[in-house]
């Protein structure tokens, strides 16, 4: 498994296991999984195999829908890329879904120059969020995981606060709508696509990619935290500020997160809402990052599968196939990934015998 | 003072599945083995026990039967974390996130199947309070101990008393620790750390499936996707704000399970009337972020906890 091809099996492999499981899962409960591929596939092209029907409508949902994940796959990435496990996307994100909805609703702003303004606020508030556990980390040593999973509850019950308290929601549920200033929504987008809430965030998510790519793979500062992640001892031997980097990387894994706040509540909603649970976004995040292999490239693709998968959601439960069985292949794919350094030690073992096998 | 009496009631039913759940974590936690999948397993635990309840009621034990089902399903769920993180040398946060998604779906997913929607039935009792004759006439404790309370209330504080004794009184204990602190050199005195691992996972499987069943069955009609709402994560913070200890631990739940409480007395409390409610919910967490800056240095968790053993290190 050495090389460009070994980083791709393991990922297929994980895919395909977790494909496989939820298929089987639909046969034992008598469901038929057929009918979860075709929802895919009516999800991702719009095609309904069924009545021969297209419709763009799924296609906007499916783009949509796979925005703010290829944003949380960021976050979770760049943090692993230097040795970090931020957990913590879903409070980032929360973080900047308030930050968003409060300037939305109080900055008065021409437009264009407001919806920069969300946006940047949303990946501030983010960026503090991640700022916490990169901070505790580098100053106290403490884990980052524990201190991002308390810091996802603080951000969700200080965003129902705000909207309820600080945004004065009438109903308790949700905020008064933005003004058009402050959002993504496009009606040329969503008219293309029959109505979906496909909107603008396709622009700031393929900047954050390329962003992610330039700053990981082009400058020394990307250098530097991918060092610190390989090896912190060495890292600081050759002179790698290892706190500086830990706190940068969880701002910008924060930033990330924030922005798909951002996009979630300006582009796929135009309020604020308070919130019963965290969405998941954030462990959705977990799951891009690891398939995609940390890399940008690597996140987009994984974040349009499990994108997939979401989008199917709603077919599926329309065509009486419950739609966490999304969850459940999601689920199965990631544990499939843990068990990454088991699989390679397993496949080391067998190397030396297959490669006397192949006599070459 | 009095309010503190009226609320302990309810505190103690809030405290329970964290208390149960958090002294899961601490088996698992001292054997070296990070469990973030807590939640998940009580999850699993809440809706086994549920339907079990649903399905055999009018017995007047089956909230007992079905009690007894989610530590049997909390148990089995946690091998797959105990196998992904013992066997497979898995990342052990990366295995209990998977944990916690694949539980969200497949108790829901299994709603839709038994029942055609996406909770449970709702049972009629679950489990009943009960009073004990004698003790419930005492002055002071019988009120808030023995009157009018959940059986598995009792079990949680046993449960601590239990633990105390199992880690720190008994070989199991000992080794347990060990392969959380040094897995090395136990391994060296010929512990065994892979079935010391499994044995503190699946323990905390079994306390977690238990747990989850406490709560839904003491805390709600129904078993739905809101019914954990973070129990899990709670317990996490009550170990480490109990120091991985279990009077810590007990300590720590009962002021978490306060805490909650406080969000529903608040309005009839002068000082408290103004805080909203989301900042009651807020405080364990909150606090937990302040113990661990508080506890920082000074070592008082498992130091091969998160770790994959790898028996050739030194």
């Amino acid at each position: 498994m050495n090389g460009r091809g070994g980083k791709l099996l393991l990922p297929v492999l994980a895919v395909l296991f977790g494909f496989a499981l939820g298929a089987l899962v639909l046969v034992v409960t008598g469901k038929s999984p057929l009918g979860m591929f075709e929802a895919m596939l009516q999800g991702v092209t719009g095609y309904n195999v069924e009545t021969r029907a297209f419709n763009a409508r799924h296609v906007g949902e499916f783009i949509a829908q796979t925005l703010p994940i290829i944003l949380t796959g960021l976050s979770v990435g760049f943090a692993f890329r230097t040795g970090l496990f931020n957990i913590g996307a879903e409070g980032q994100l929360m973080a900047g879904s308030t930050a968003a909805t409060a300037v939305a609703l109080w900055v008065p702003a021409p437009p264009g120059l407001h919806v920069c303004l969300v946006l940047l606020a949303a990946m501030a508030a983010g960026g503090l969020w991640g700022a916490v556990p990169g901070y505790l980390k580098a100053r106290f040593n403490v884990h980052e995981v524990v201190v991002a999973i308390m810091m996802n509850y603080i951000a969700l019950f200080l965003n129902n606060w705000a909207v309820v308290e600080l945004f004065h929601s009438g109903d308790r549920v949700r905020t008064a709508t933005f003004p058009a200033s402050a959002m993504l929504k496009s009606h040329a987008l969503s008219a293309l696509t029959s109505g979906s809430r496909l909107n603008w965030g396709f622009v700031p998510v393929l900047l954050s990619l390329f962003v992610y790519w330039f700053i990981i793979e082009r400058t020394t500062f990307g250098f530097s935290l991918r060092a610190v992640g390989f090896n912190q001892d060495g890292a600081r031997y050759a002179g790698m500020k290892v706190k500086r980097n830990t706190i940068a990387s969880m701002v910008i894994a924060g930033a990330f997160a924030g922005l798909a706040g951002a996009v979630i509540t300006v582009g796929i909603f135009s309020f604020g809402r308070a919130l019963p649970a965290a969405e998941g976004y954030g462990f959705d995040g977990i799951a891009v990052a690891l398939v995609g292999g940390n890399g940008a490239l690597g996140i987009c693709f994984s974040g349009l599968l499990f994108g997939m998968l979401k989008a199917a959601q709603l077919l599926m439960q329309t065509q009486g196939i419950p739609k966490e069985i999304a969850s459940i292949i999601q689920g199965s794919i990631l544990l499939f990934v843990a068990m990454k350094y088991g699989i390679d030690y397993v496949g080391r073992k067998l190397r030396p015998a297959k490669a006397w096998e192949d006599g070459s | 003072m009095t309010i503190l009496v009226t609320m302990f009631p309810i505190a103690l039913i809030y405290a329970t599945p964290i208390l149960i759940a958090a002294l899961g974590g601490l088996y698992s936690e001292r054997s070296g083995i990070v469990n973030i999948a807590l939640e998940g397993i009580m999850m699993i635990g809440a809706f086994v026990a549920a339907a079990v309840t649903v399905a055999l009621e009018p017995n007047p034990l089956a909230g007992y039967y079905g009690i007894l089902a989610g530590v049997v399903a909390g148990t089995l769920f946690s091998l797959l974390h105990a196998f992904a993180s013992v066997h497979l040398r898995a990342d052990q946060v990366v295995s209990g996130t998977a944990l916690n998604i694949l539980a969200g779906g497949l108790t829901i997913y299994l709603c839709q199947i038994f029942f055609d929607q996406q909770r449970t039935t709702a049972f009629a009792t679950g489990i009943a309070k009960v009073s004990v004759p004698g003790l419930a006439a005492l002055p002071g404790l019988g009120p808030l101990l023995f009157r009018d309370v959940y059986p598995t209330s009792w079990l949680a504080l046993l449960l601590v008393v239990a633990t105390a004794f199992c880690i720190n009184r008994t070989p199991f204990g000992l080794r347990l620790r060990a392969c959380g602190e040094h897995p090395q050199a136990a391994a060296s005195m010929g512990v065994s750390v892979v079935g010391m691992r499994y044995a503190g996972v699946l323990i905390s499987g079994a306390l977690a499936g238990l747990a989850g069943a406490t709560l839904v069955l003491t805390q709600d009609i129904q078993y739905s996707l809101t019914s954990v709402h973070g129990t899990g994560f709670i317990a996490l913070a009550c170990l480490i704000f109990g120091k991985w200890n279990p009077y810590g631990v007990l300590g720590a739940g009962l002021f978490f399970g306060f805490s909650q409480a406080t969000s529903i007395y608040a309005k009839d409390i002068p000082l408290l009337r103004q805080v909203p409610q989301d900042f009651f919910f807020m405080l364990p967490y909150l606090l937990t972020v302040i113990a661990l800056v508080v506890f920082s240095g000074k070592s008082v968790g498992p130091r091969a906890a998160g770790e994959v053993y790898d028996p050739g290190k030194r």
